[in-house]
C-alpha cells in the first residue's frame, strides 16, 4: 500500500505552458498514510498500544520520506528516457538513500497492485494468477525474446517525409477528410502560396477586366498520387495474398490491412481492386474470390486510421452486388452463396452504421433498392434472400417497418413453391432458405413487439402460412432472450481473431514480453469453408467450445476431427477423428453461436465448424485465383502508378451507385 | 588533488604538473573568493546592510576554515594542513583553542553530510565549504517572529505590489516567490506547523507556474525534522536567491518595507535574498519570466563577466600531399580546380588567430598520431562533399531504431564519423554496433599475437581476429543502469557511466573494460569525451561535474557549485571549457584551466536534459524538461533565443556541421529542424542588450521552424549529423 501515495505526485513532466500563468492551487501535505496502518504494523512487530500522537507522527514521518523517495524516483525515469515510472526506479532511488531496495517486486506492470474493497475494507494485493500445471506443460513455450537490433529507415529525405511503414501515417484521419470534403483549405503550404499568387494575379486580371467582378476563380490543385516502390511492393503481396490459396497468409495480410496505418494513399488503389474484382468475379461466378474480397472491406472497414467516405462510391456497389446478385456460385443448388450474402449483407449494414449521414442518406437509399426488388414478382429466390438480408442487418426498425408487414406475402409465396407442383430444386432451396432467413430475423422482433400468450391460430391469421413456425420460433426466442444478449458479434467470418476461450498457444507465462501475434488457430490452407447445416453433431458434453474441423484429403475419405476445448475442465484439447460421409461443398465458414440443444447452463456453447473443400474443387479453383488476381493486380497496378487525378469539389460527395 | 603525472602519458609532463598544482591551489582561492562574494553585500545593498554583517560573514568564513582545517587533520593529511594555513594566514594555534569548539561543528557537518553526500570524502570537502553544518545552517531560521502575523506581512507586502506602478509590478513580483518560501520555512523550523499549513494555501496559488515542482516539494515537507538532509531546503538557506531588480523598483520596495516598520520581511530579504540592483528602466514581465525559473533565481550579472575564450583552435597542420596522391589516385582526370580552393581556405583559416580563441596550449592536448592526421584527412576530403544547409535544403533524416529494447534504451552514441553506433541499457550493459559493412573485430589474444610477423606492412590488420567478426558486441561490466555514453574521436575507446557510480572505459580493440573511474558514488547521469581525446568529464547526483584524463584514476578538476543533480555535460569545440546542465533549472560553463564558473544562463524551467555548442564555438543550445530549446551567446552571456514547439523533454540536441540548422529530438517522438543561423543573426544587431543583460526575445518560434518529423513511437534521445550533414537519429521503439 505504500504506492498508494505515489499516485498524488507527477509522473511525467507537464510542458509548461508558453504563457506561464500563476499556479492552480497546489494541495499542501495532500496524502498521508493512514494512522491504522501504523498501528497494525507496530502490532506486528509486537509494540502494542501505540499512541495516536506517535502513530499521527510515524506516518507524518513516513509519507514525507516515501514522496521524498518518489521525486528521486523521477529523476530515475528521466533519466532512463521514459514517461512511466517503474519499480526499479524505486529501487534505484532507495539505493540512493541506503536504503535497501525491494526485492521481488519486478513487474511488468508499472504498479503490480490491484486494489479491492468490499464489507467496509480496503485491500491492495498482488495479483497472483493461479496458473494450472497441466495448462503450462501442455502449452507450447512462448516466443523467445528477441535480441536487440538495429534498423534504419529514413524519417525524412530532403525535408519530405516519405510514406512508409516505418513512419507514421502521413495524413491522419481528420486531414484525410478535411482533403476530401474541404480541398481547397488543406492545399500544401507550398501549393497555397501559389494558389494565393494565382488568385491575386486573377483578381488583378479581374480588376483589370471590367465584367469579371466574381473575382477569385479558385482551382482546384492537381494531386497525384504516387506510390513508393515500397508501397507498391506492398500493395502487391497483400492483394496476392488476400486472393491466394494460403489461408494463413491472407490472414496475415487481411490484420496488416485492419491495423496498418500507412494506408491511405493505397486507398484508391485498394478500392478499385475490389470494386473491379468483384465485376469480374461475379461474371465468373467464383465464390471464394468474392468471398477473399468482402473479407477485404471488412478488413478496410476496421481499419481506424482510414477514411473510407471517399471510396463508398466503388465500395457500396460491389458490397451490394454480393448480397443481390442472381447468381454467385457456379452450383448454387450446392455452393453455400447464402453465407456470403449474409456476411455482406452485415457488412452493409455496418456501413450505413457508421457512413449514412443526412447528405449522402446511404441508408435510406439502400433500402429503397432492397424494398424496390423484393416487391418485383420476377425477382429469383437468390436475389430476395439476398434483400430480405440486407434489410434485417438493419435492424429490429427495418424489420418491423418493412418484413413484418409482407410476412403473408411473402409466406404464400413460399408456400407456392414448398407445396405446389415440383418446379425446381433450386427454387425450393432458394424458398426454404428465405423461409429460415424470415423466422430467424422476425422471431427476435416479434418476441419484443407482441404481447405475451402465444397463440398459433392468431400467428396464422396474422402472419399467413408461415404464422405456425413463427408462433414455435418466438417462443423459443423468448426462452433464450437472456442468452441471445450474450450473442457475440456475427459479422466474423474468420476464425483468426484472438478470443479468450481460443487461446490455446498463449501461455500464462510473464517472463515473455515480445509483441506477439495473435494466436492463430492454424487451419490448414484448403480448410476454409464449411457448411453450417449438414451433420453438426450435437455432443452431450460439459458446457464447451467445440471446433470442428473437417478436412478432406485429396478426394479421399473424409474426416472429421472435432476438437473440443473445455475451459472448465482442465484437460488438454480432446481430437478425435470422426469418419463422415458428408462430402458437402459448401465453401464458407460460419461461427454459430447460441446454446447448445437443451442445455440449462448460462455458458453459451460456440461451434466453430469448419468443412474443407474437397480438392477438386480446390483445385479448380486454384487456376482461376492464380490467373484473375494477378492480372487485376497488375493492371490496377500499372493504371494506378502514377494516377493523375483532377479531384472536381463534385466528386467529394459520393453516390453509392 | 595532486595527481602525479604519468610520463608516458600523452600530455606533457611538465606542462600537465603546472595545471595539476595551480588547479588544486586555484580551486581553494577560487572557492574561498566565491565565499566572500558571496557574504560581502552587494554595492546597492550595502547602504542598508549593515556591516555587522560582513563582520559575521569573515567570522563564519573563518569557522569554515577551522572546520576544514579540522578535517584535514584528521585524516593526517598534513601537507594540505600547511599549505591551506598558510596560504589562510592562519596562526600556527588557531586550531588549538578553538578546536574543541569547531570540532563540533566539523562533525555536526559531517554527519550531516553523510546524510547528503554518503561519505563521499571528496564530495564532502566541497560541500563542507558551502555548508558548514547543517545546524548553523538552519539556526538562521531561529529568529522569532509572531507566527499569526506572517500572513499580514505577505499581504500587506502583495496588496503594496499590486499597487504600485505598472512597471514596477513586473519586478516587485519577483519577491514573492523567495519570501514566500522562506516564510514557510521560518514556521515550519519554528514548530508553527497548521500556521504553516494555512499560509502555503493561502499563498501558493500566487507563485508562477515554473516553480511549481519545487512547491511540491515544499509542501510535503511540515516538521522541523524533515528540513534536516533535504538538499532543496538547504540550497535555499545556503545560496541566496538571485534577484535583479531596477534601482527604482528597489527604492520603492525599501521606502515601503521601512515606512511600515515591516521587520520581518526586511530581515529575510536582508539575509536570504541577493538583490543584484541595476540601473535603468525597470524589466517587463516577459523579461523576466524568460530568466528566472532557476532553483536560485537568475545568475548575478558579474558571474558573467568572465572573460570567455570561444573561439576555435587552430587546426593542426596536416600535410596534404598524401591527400594529393589519394585523390589522383582516385580519380584519373584529377581535379585541381577543386583542389585549389580548399586548400586556401584550410591556409587561411590556420594563418588567422581568432582574437577570441584561447592560446594554442592553454590546455594541453595530446598530439595527433599518424591515425589521427589519417583521419583528419579523411574529414576534410568528406567535407569537401558536404551538403550546405539551409532553409530551402533541409537535411534528410536516417533514422536508426532500436528493436525489442525491452530492458530499456537510456544512452546512445555515435562515433563521429559515423561508423558505429553504441548504446546504453537500462540492463546495464552497453551494446556497440557497427552500421558499415566492416565487422567488429577483437584483437587476437596475446599467444596468437606472438606469431605474428610485426614488420609486416598490414600488422594492423593481421592482430585482429577474424573469427570474433560480428556486427555488434556487448560490454558487460556495470551493475546499473547505463545513463551516459561517449566515444572517443578516435574510435578506440568507449566511455560509460552508470547508476553504480562509476565511469568505465572501454577498449574498442578488444571489447574489454579497461579502467573504471570511481569518484561520483552516486549514478552518473552523463559523460563525454573532449573533442580532442584524453580528457573526458562526468556529472551525476551528486552536484559535482569532474574532468578527468584516461590515464588517471582520480579526476583533475572537480566543478562544483550546482545546486542540484548534473543531469548532462558537454566539452566546448575547443576543449577549454565544459558546460553542464543542472537538474536546478541552470547551466554552467566551467573553465577547464581553472576550475572556475565562468558563465551561469537560468531561463529554463525545468531540468536540463541536452546541451549542444555551435561548431564555431560562440553559442550553446540547451534542452529541458519543459520543452523548449534555449539558445546562448557564451561571449556576451546573454540569453539569444527560445524556440518553442516541443511538448516534452528534449533529450537530444545537435548543430549541423555549419552551424546552419540546430536538430532537436524529444519524448514528444518528434525530430524538430530550427533554422539557426536566423535565430543568431536577429540578435547579433542589438548593441544595446548586449550592454545592459536584458534581452527582449521575439517570439519567433514558427518561422524558426523549418520542419518537424514524427516517429512512429519511438522517442528520439540522441541525434548526430555525419561530416557530410545527413542527420542521424536514433531512439528505441516503444510500441
Amino acid at each position: 500500500s505504500d504506492y498508494k501515495t505515489k499516485s498524488g505526485l507527477p509522473f511525467c513532466h507537464c510542458p509548461t505552458k508558453l504563457h506561464f500563468e500563476k499556479l492552480a492551487k497546489i494541495q499542501p501535505c495532500s496524502v498521508i498514510l493512514p494512522t491504522e496502518s501504523m498501528k497494525a504494523m507496530a502490532e506486528s512487530v509486537g509494540v502494542g498500544q501505540l499512541q495516536e500522537e506517535s502513530c499521527v507522527a510515524i506516518s507524518e514521518e513516513v509519507s514525507y520520506r516515501i514522496k521524498e523517495i518518489a521525486q528521486d524516483a523521477l529523476k530515475f525515469m528521466h533519466h532512463g528516457k521514459r514517461r512511466k515510472l517503474t519499480t526499479s526506479d524505486i529501487d534505484n532511488a532507495l539505493k540512493l538513500k541506503n536504503v535497501e531496495p525491494l526485492y521481488g517486486f519486478q513487474s511488468q506492470e508499472f504498479i503490480p497492485f490491484r486494489f479491492a474493497s468490499g464489507g467496509g475494507r480496503e485491500l491492495h494485493f498482488y495479483e497472483e494468477r493461479e496458473v494450472d500445471l497441466s495448462d503450462i506443460i501442455n502449452t507450447p513455450l512462448p516466443r523467445v525474446p528477441l535480441d536487440v537490433s538495429l534498423k534504419a529507415h529514413w524519417l525524412s529525405i530532403e525535408g519530405v517525409q516519405p510514406a512508409i511503414p516505418e513512419n507514421p501515417p502521413p495524413a491522419p484521419k481528420e486531414q484525410q477528410k478535411a482533403e476530401s470534403t474541404e480541398p481547397l483549405k488543406v492545399a500544401k503550404p507550398g501549393q497555397e502560396e501559389e494558389a494565393a499568387i494565382q488568385g491575386k494575379s486573377q483578381g488583378a486580371t479581374a480588376a483589370d477586366g471590367k465584367g469579371k467582378e466574381k473575382g477569385l476563380i479558385r482551382l482546384k490543385p492537381r494531386s497525384t498520387h504516387e506510390l513508393s516502390v515500397e508501397q507498391q511492393l506492398y500493395y502487391k503481396e497483400i492483394t496476392e495474398a488476400c486472393v491466394g490459396s494460403c489461408e494463413a497468409k491472407r490472414a496475415e495480410a487481411l490484420q496488416s490491412i485492419a491495423t496498418d496505418p500507412g494506408l491511405y494513399q493505397m486507398l484508391p488503389r485498394f478500392s478499385t481492386f475490389i470494386s473491379e474484382g468483384v465485376r469480374v468475379n461475379v461474371v465468373q461466378n467464383n465464390l471464394a474470390l468474392l468471398i477473399y474480397l468482402m473479407r477485404m472491406v471488412k478488413a478496410l472497414m476496421d481499419n481506424p486510421t482510414l477514411y473510407l467516405e471517399k471510396y463508398l462510391h466503388e465500395l457500396i456497389p460491389a458490397v451490394v452486388t454480393c448480397i443481390v446478385s442472381k447468381q454467385l456460385c457456379l452450383r448454387p443448388d450446392v455452393d453455400n452463396h447464402w453465407a456470403l450474402r449474409d456476411f455482406a449483407a452485415r457488412l452493409m449494414a455496418q456501413s450505413c452504421k457508421t457512413f449514412s449521414t443526412t447528405t449522402n442518406n446511404i441508408q435510406s437509399r439502400i433500402t429503397k433498392t432492397f424494398t424496390k426488388s423484393w416487391l418485383d414478382d420476377k425477382t429469383q429466390w437468390t436475389t430476395r434472400y439476398g434483400c430480405i438480408a440486407g434489410l434485417a442487418e438493419l435492424g429490429p426498425d427495418v424489420i418491423k417497418t418493412l418484413i413484418l408487414p409482407r410476412l403473408t406475402v411473402e409466406g404464400a409465396r413460399i408456400k407456392a413453391v414448398m407445396e405446389g407442383p415440383v418446379v425446381s430444386n433450386i427454387d425450393k432451396i432458394g424458398a426454404d432458405h428465405v423461409q429460415s432467413l424470415l423466422l430467424k430475423h422476425c422471431a427476435s422482433v416479434i418476441a419484443k413487439i407482441r404481447p405475451q400468450p402465444d397463440n398459433v391460430e392468431q400467428y396464422r391469421t396474422d402472419y399467413g402460412y408461415l404464422g405456425p413456425m413463427l408462433c414455435s420460433h418466438v417462443m423459443k426466442a423468448r426462452t433464450q432472450a437472456a442468452l441471445q444478449a450474450q450473442q457475440v458479434n456475427r459479422t466474423t467470418l474468420t476464425i483468426t481473431q484472438p478470443r479468450p476461450t481460443l487461446s490455446v498457444s498463449q501461455s500464462g507465462l510473464s517472463g515473455s514480453t515480445g509483441p506477439r501475434t495473435p494466436s492463430i488457430i492454424k487451419v490448414p490452407s484448403s480448410l476454409t469453408l464449411m457448411s453450417p447445416r449438414p451433420g453438426t453433431p450435437s455432443q452431450p458434453s460439459p458446457p464447451a467450445t467445440k471446433y470442428i474441423v473437417m478436412a478432406t484429403s485429396a478426394g479421399t475419405a473424409t474426416t472429421q476431427q472435432v476438437i473440443t476445448l473445455s475451459s472448465s475442465q482442465s484437460a488438454s484439447p480432446v481430437t478425435s477423428t470422426v469418419p463422415s460421409a458428408t462430402s458437402t461443398l459448401q465453401p464458407l465458414v460460419k461461427l454459430e453461436s447460441g446454446s447448445g440443444p437443451g442445455l440449462t447452463g448460462s455458458r453459451p456453447l460456440q461451434k466453430y465448424i469448419v468443412v474443407s473443400l474437397p480438392s477438386s474443387a480446390s483445385s479448380s479453383l486454384e487456376p482461376k485465383s492464380s490467373v484473375i488476381p494477378t492480372s487485376i493486380s497488375s493492371t490496377s497496378l500499372e493504371a494506378g502508378m502514377k494516377m493523375e487525378r483532377s479531384e472536381s469539389p463534385g466528386a467529394s460527395t459520393q453516390s453509392p451507385h | 588533488f595532486r595527481a602525479v603525472p604519468d610520463d608516458g602519458g600523452l600530455v606533457d609532463a611538465d606542462e600537465d604538473k603546472d595545471i595539476k598544482t595551480e588547479a588544486s591551489n586555484d580551486s581553494w582561492g577560487n572557492n574561498n573568493a566565491n565565499d566572500g562574494r558571496l557574504l560581502s553585500p552587494s554595492p546597492g545593498s550595502s547602504a542598508s546592510a549593515g556591516s555587522n554583517k560582513s563582520a559575521a560573514g569573515a567570522s563564519e568564513e573563518q569557522q569554515t576554515l577551522l572546520a576544514v582545517l579540522q578535517f584535514l587533520r584528521k585524516n593526517k593529511l598534513t601537507e594540505s594542513v600547511e599549505i591551506l594555513r598558510r596560504e589562510a594566514g592562519l596562526p600556527e594555534d588557531s586550531l588549538e583553542p578553538k578546536g574543541a569548539e569547531s570540532s563540533g561543528a566539523g562533525s555536526g557537518g559531517a554527519s550531516g553530510g553523510v546524510d547528503l553526500e554518503g561519505g563521499d570524502a571528496s564530495s564532502l570537502l566541497t560541500a563542507g565549504e558551502d555548508q558548514p553544518d547543517v545546524n548553523v545552517v538552519l539556526s538562521a531560521y531561529s529568529q522569532q517572529g509572531d507566527p499569526a502575523l506572517y500572513e499580514v506581512y505577505y499581504s500587506g507586502l502583495k496588496r503594496f505590489i499590486e499597487s504600485v506602478l505598472d512597471c514596477h509590478r513586473a519586478e516587485l513580483s519577483q519577491v514573492f516567490y523567495p519570501l514566500f518560501v522562506h516564510m514557510y520555512l521560518e514556521l515550519v523550523y519554528n514548530n508553527h506547523e497548521s500556521e504553516a499549513k494555512a499560509f502555503f494555501e493561502k499563498f501558493s496559488g500566487d507563485q508562477e507556474c515554473y516553480y511549481e515542482d519545487d512547491l511540491r516539494v515544499l509542501s510535503s515537507l511540515t516538521k522541523k525534522e524533515h528540513m534536516r538532509g533535504n538538499e532543496t531546503l538547504l540550497d535555499f538557506r545556503t545560496s541566496k536567491f538571485v534577484l535583479r531588480i531596477s534601482r527604482d523598483s528597489y527604492q520603492l520596495l525599501k521606502r515601503h518595507l521601512q515606512e511600515r516598520q515591516n521587520n520581518q520581511i526586511w530581515n529575510i530579504i536582508q539575509e536570504h535574498l541577493y538583490i543584484d540592483i541595476f540601473d535603468g528602466m525597470p524589466r517587463s514581465k516577459s523579461q523576466i519570466d524568460a530568466m528566472s525559473g532557476s532553483l536560485a533565481g537568475e545568475a548575478k550579472r558579474e558571474a558573467n563577466k568572465a572573460k570567455v575564450y570561444y573561439g576555435l583552435l587552430k587546426e593542426p597542420e596536416i600535410e596534404l600531399p598524401l591527400d594529393d596522391e589519394d585523390e589522383e589516385a582516385e580519380n584519373e582526370e584529377g581535379k585541381p580546380k577543386k583542389k585549389k580552393p580548399k586548400k586556401d581556405s584550410l591556409g587561411s583559416k590556420s594563418k588567422k588567430q581568432d582574437p577570441n580563441a584561447p592560446s594554442q596550449n592553454r590546455i594541453p592536448l595530446p598530439e595527433l598520431k599518424d591515425s589521427d592526421k589519417l583521419d583528419k584527412i579523411m574529414y576534410m576530403k568528406e567535407a569537401t562533399k558536404r551538403i550546405r544547409l539551409g532553409p530551402d535544403n533541409l537535411p534528410s533524416i536516417c533514422f536508426y531504431s532500436f528493436l525489442n529494447a525491452y530492458q530499456g534504451l537510456t544512452a546512445v552514441d555515435f562515433t563521429d564519423d559515423s561508423s558505429l553506433i553504441a548504446g546504453g541499457f537500462a540492463d546495464s550493459t552497453v551494446r556497440v554496433w557497427s552500421v558499415t559493412p566492416k565487422k567488429l573485430r577483437k584483437v587476437k589474444s596475446a599467444a596468437d599475437l606472438n606469431l605474428i610477423d610485426k614488420e609486416s606492412d598490414d600488422v594492423l590488420e593481421r592482430i585482429m581476429d577474424e573469427k570474433t567478426a560480428s556486427e555488434s558486441k556487448i560490454l558487460c561490466g556495470h551493475s546499473g543502469p547505463v545513463y551516459g555514453i561517449s566515444f572517443s574521436p578516435d574510435r578506440n575507446y568507449l566511455l560509460s557511466s552508470s547508476e553504480d557510480g562509476t565511469v568505465r572505459l572501454w577498449s574498442l580493440q578488444t571489447f574489454t573494460c579497461l579502467v573504471g573511474y570511481k569518484g561520483h558514488n552516486y549514478p552518473v547521469w552523463d559523460t563525454q569525451f573532449s573533442p580532442h581525446g584524453y580528457y573526458f568529464v562526468s556529472g551525476g547526483h551528486d552536484r559535482v561535474a569532474r574532468l578527468w584524463a584516461t590515464d588517471h584514476y582520480q579526476p583533475l578538476r572537480m566543478f562544483s557549485g550546482h545546486l542540484a543533480d548534473v543531469t548532462c555535460t558537454r566539452f566546448h569545440p575547443n576543449s577549454n571549457y565544459v558546460a553542464t546542465g543542472s537538474s536546478d533549472r541552470t547551466i554552467r560553463l566551467w573553465d577547464v584551466l581553472n576550475g572556475n564558473c565562468v558563465r551561469i544562463f537560468t531561463g529554463h524551467k525545468g531540468p536540463i536534459h541536452a546541451l549542444a555548442f555551435s561548431p564555431n564555438g560562440k553559442f550553446l543550445a540547451s534542452g529541458a524538461t519543459d520543452g523548449r530549446v534555449l539558445l546562448w551567446d557564451i561571449g556576451h552571456g546573454l540569453m539569444v533565443g527560445e524556440l518553442k514547439g516541443h511538448t516534452d523533454t528534449i533529450y537530444s540536441l545537435r548543430f549541423s556541421r555549419d552551424g546552419e540548422i540546430l536538430a532537436s529530438g524529444s519524448m514528444d517522438n518528434t525530430v524538430r529542424l530550427w533554422d539557426a543561423t536566423k535565430a543568431f543573426d536577429d540578435l547579433e544587431t542589438d548593441d544595446f542588450t548586449a550592454a545592459t543583460g536584458h534581452i527582449h526575445l521575439q517570439d519567433n518560434s514558427q518561422e524558426l521552424l523549418l520542419g518537424t518529423y514524427m516517429t512512429k513511437s519511438t522517442p528520439v534521445i540522441h541525434l548526430h549529423f555525419t561530416r557530410r550533414n545527413l542527420l542521424l537519429a536514433a531512439g528505441a521503439y516503444n510500441p
